[in-house]
């Protein structure tokens, strides 16, 4: 059952075309990673979403009803956390909370005391003293203490320093748990490798690719360094290995995911000294996932 | 020592211009142009002296005087004719152009973190304040030449080099000194609207308390910087001590600001600002609420400002009549026609002055629902369980109210002096009817307003182009003699002036109509369109 579907979906401002042809689907219960650059279109996608944007073209539901003409219905059961969260500076951090749990409408007993005191918030405080990190955790707040079907969160800890991304990640998990459905947007793979189910990619407006993690893992090599008492002998013949460089009399290079049990027991009879690695990061993900459609690309030219 | 203080203020001046280079040259050409083309307007409407000194007699009633300044009627040539209209309300635009712009590159850019930016990179710690400072004064000087020598080379008689350079000099003087008075506010307020508060208000009361000082009591006017630049007499006496005040009030408020500065931390105002509630009253807990709860401190302060306003018209009614008691032809001239006293003549004219005015508040108060949008509020609301006609619906009705608020209480205002001043005073009834009929005036400009909101956002602040030109059409339209159809664009030319006009309720239903459907058109489009943020 999906709770929220985007198909085919265009949105232009004036000239310039922000989404072109993105479709998605979230499924109840999961949480869905949407991830691409800055400026690629995840908070379009999520406004056209919340009936905020109009579409030029294409089509946006959310629990079977229309974003646009159904808009207030939906919001009831939904909770937003926007990626560049403004507040009024005169009023305090409580007061919003209290005003964005009420119109959303439906229960009041919140959760919101103990959010307050996890988020380590002091609500007394007008928001124009708040710093960003600050601002979001009021929305934060008010989103996880509203009792929603699906919460919909636009790069929501680009302002939290790490003990709070943690109490973040918590209160995504326990919704989950709750069996609730979490859209999460970010430009951070790690964030979404650790929370969620599937992933939807964009760039410039076109979804390049969606899946679980596991069937991407074919985008995504590892980053090793790795310094050895011996010479690596023939490294680059092994399969899988990429953009091999020799540095301060280590070697740093890629690996496919599926090749590493070879390469790594190849590598260990060298004697090894120094051995890092690093996950793949976003970037390598669309170095890969462009190079690939070159070879196609190129491949299918040769043949011709 | 000095560098960590004022290191980098040209480079940061020279930022400010590249930032208000279309800004400042606009602030300059307006005020300029409207400066110049007075005199030649008065040439022709005024061309003898006679007329001119049926002119100074008009204007010597206090009400003039309250509004303009006092009037030397011995010598009204073409010359203090334009200085003694003009000069004054210019003074308080130039003061309106200082604040906006000093508040701008000091506190505003403060709230917005650029300070901060700025104060990272090897720039002295006061560099801003005195950046903005310099770059102000100097905008200020360069009014003050373009005015003075364009007045002098209109090449009209009375108008010699040195009053036309006293001229300029007043209005940029007090343009220094609203930049003083504006930057030591930056540093009591935490932000930037409280800045343009304070200011505003700053302006306001050194304009009612001039205006008073004039009418009852001179002492009072020394009081007020805008009470100097009346006492320049341009083109009569042409003093130039009230310059040299002022700008020795300017050196005093920029080392007032420069030392407050010095003494707090970046971003800190120095007026306390108390802990705030940790729970939402029950009343914020709706679109409604919101709207009006954002609005409050302004709200409150024009309805102060409003009752004073009809209170200090009120003042002078009871002077009126005996003042035109002595003096048979304008007595002739105002009363033959119509048959209806002077004073009841007067109030009427005032009573669109003051409903205009009075359209302000409500106007800002529905162009806050597009302020809001373009922070990138509005999606907070919107992306709950709130729709767009109710969010829009709510700003409305809080317009709609302030409207009334505002006419009533300038109304009750104006009755309660009157009251006080005059031997035989209005009922009350016939005098709030007076304001109260321009509601549905109002209600056509807030409607105005919706409309542009919700279909075409870009030419959201042509509403006040819209206020200003009904406020020159109907204020200036007798001065300037403007054919009827020119009155007719605006709703207020369509509301009878009680008493003379006869209440008549068909203009009144087809207002409240017309606004309807305005609102209506607006709603629907705003239904339809992007919301920014
Ligand atoms: N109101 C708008 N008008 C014009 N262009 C816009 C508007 N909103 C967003 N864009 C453009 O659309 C693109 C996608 O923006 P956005 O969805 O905010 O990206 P992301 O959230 O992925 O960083 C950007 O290039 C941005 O500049
Ligand atoms: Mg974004």
């Amino acid at each position: 059952m999906s709770v929220l579907q985007v198909s085919n979906l265009t949105k232009r401002f004036g000239k310039f075309t922000a989404l072109d042809g993105v479709n998605l689907e979230v499924h109840e219960g999961e949480v869905f990673g949407f991830i691409g650059p800055n400026g690629a279109g995840k908070s379009t996608t999520i406004r056209v979403l919340l009936g905020i944007l109009k579409a030029t073209s294409g089509e946006a539901t959310i629990f079977g009803k229309d974003a646009w003409s159904d808009a207030v219905e939906i919001h009831k059961r939904i909770a937003y956390v926007p990626g560049d969260v403004n507040l009024w500076p005169n009023l305090t951090g409580g007061e919003v909370i209290d005003l964005f749990v009420k119109l959303r409408g439906g229960n009041n007993i919140s959760k919101r005391e103990e959010l307050i005191e996890r988020f380590d918030l002091d609500p007394t405080k007008k928001c124009r003293t708040y710093s960003k990190g600050n601002r979001q955790k009021v929305a934060l707040i008010a989103a996880f203490s509203s009792d929603a079907d699906l919460y919909i969160l636009d790069e929501p800890t680009s302002g939290l320093d790490p003990l709070m991304e943690q109490v973040f990640q918590q209160c995504v998990f326990e919704a989950k748990q709750a069996g609730k459905s979490v859209l999460l947007s970010s430009h951070i793979l790690s964030e979404v490798e650790k929370l969620c189910d599937r992933v939807g990619i964009i760039r410039q407006g076109k979804m390049i690719e969606t899946g679980s993690l596991k069937e991407l893992r074919h985008l995504t090599r590892t980053n090793f360094l790795v310094e050895t008492k011996e010479t690596i002998a023939d490294l680059d013949g092994l399969s899988g290995v990429h953009d091999i460089e020799e540095r301060d009399g280590a070697l740093s290079f890629q690996v496919d995911t599926e090749d590493l049990d070879a390469v790594i027991k190849h590598v260990s009879r060298f004697g090894i000294v120094k051995f890092e690695s690093s996950p793949p990061t976003l970037e390598d993900l669309f170095m890969r996932h462009y190079e690939e459609k070159e070879q196609t690309e190129t491949g299918a030219g040769g043949n011709s | 020592m000095a560098d960590t203080v004022y290191k980098g203020t040209g480079r940061l001046s020279r930022l400010i211009i590249r930032r208000d280079r279309i800004r400042i040259p606009i602030w300059l050409i307006g005020i300029s142009f409207f400066t110049l083309i007075v005199p030649g307007a008065f040439t022709e409407l005024y061309s003898s002296q006679e007329q001119r000194d049926v002119m100074a007699q008009t204007m010597e009633n206090p009400a003039m005087v309250a509004m303009v300044g006092p009037v030397d009627i011995s010598n009204y040539t073409l010359g203090v004719m334009t200085a003694h209209q003009m000069v004054l309300l210019t003074a308080v635009v130039v003061g309106l152009m200082s604040i906006l712009l000093v508040t701008r590159h000091t506190r505003g850019d403060e709230e917005n973190g650029q300070t901060e930016m700025v104060r990272s990179l090897p720039v002295g710690r006061l560099s801003t304040l005195n950046a903005t400072l310099l770059v102000n004064t100097l905008t200020n000087i360069l009014l003050a030449l373009i005015i003075g020598l364009g007045l002098f080379s209109l090449n009209i008689e009375s108008m010699d080099l040195e009053g036309s350079l006293l001229y300029g000099a007043t209005l940029g003087a007090t343009g220094i000194v609203f930049a003083g008075v504006t930057a030591v506010f930056a540093q009591l307020s935490e932000s930037a609207r409280g800045t343009i508060g304070f200011s505003i208000a700053f302006l306001l009361i050194a304009y009612i308390v001039r205006g008073i000082g004039d009418v009852s009591n001179e002492a009072l006017s020394w009081v007020s910087p805008l009470g100097w630049v009346v006492q320049t007499e341009i083109y009569g006496a042409n003093n130039w001590w009230p310059i040299l005040l002022m700008l020795g009030f300017s050196i005093l408020l920029f080392m007032v600001a420069n030392y407050l500065n010095s003494i707090r931390d970046l971003e800190a105002g120095l007026l306390p600002a108390k802990p705030g509630r940790k729970n939402a009253s029950a009343f914020l807990q709706s679109p409604i609420g919101l709207a009006f709860r954002l609005q409050r401190t302004g709200i409150i302060s024009w309805a102060v400002g409003m009752y004073v306003l009809g209170v200090s018209y009120g003042s002078i009614l009871g002077d009126i009549d005996s003042f035109f008691e002595g003096n048979d032809m304008m007595k002739q001239m105002f009363v033959t026609e119509a048959g209806y006293s002077v004073t009841e003549q007067f109030v009427s004219m005032i009573m669109m002055v003051i409903a205009i005015i009075a359209t302000i508040p409500p106007v800002m108060a529905m162009n806050k629902l597009y302020a809001e949008e373009k922070k990138g509020r509005l999606s907070h609301l919107l992306a709950r369980a709130v729709s767009r006609t109710r969010l829009m619906v709510s700003f409305f009705v809080i317009a709609a109210i302030n409207a009334f608020v505002m006419v009533s209480l300038a109304s009750i205002g104006l009755w309660n002096a009157a009251v006080a001043t005059m031997d035989d005073p209005f009922r009350f009834g016939s005098m709030y009817q007076m304001g109260i009929v321009y509601y549905p005036a109002m209600l056509v400009m807030i409607g105005v307003a919706v409309l542009l909101i919700g279909i075409s956002r870009k030419l959201t602040s042509f509403i006040w182009l819209y206020v200003f030109y009904s406020f020159i059409v109907l204020y200036m339209g007798a001065l300037f003699q403007f054919p009827e159809w020119v009155g007719k664009l605006t709703p207020f030319g369509h509301i009878p002036q009680l008493p003379m006009d006869e209440l008549t309720w068909m203009p009144m239903v087809l207002l409240t109509g017309i606004a309807a459907i305005l609102t209506v058109i607006g709603v629907i489009g705003y239904n339809r369109r992007d919301i920014e943020g």
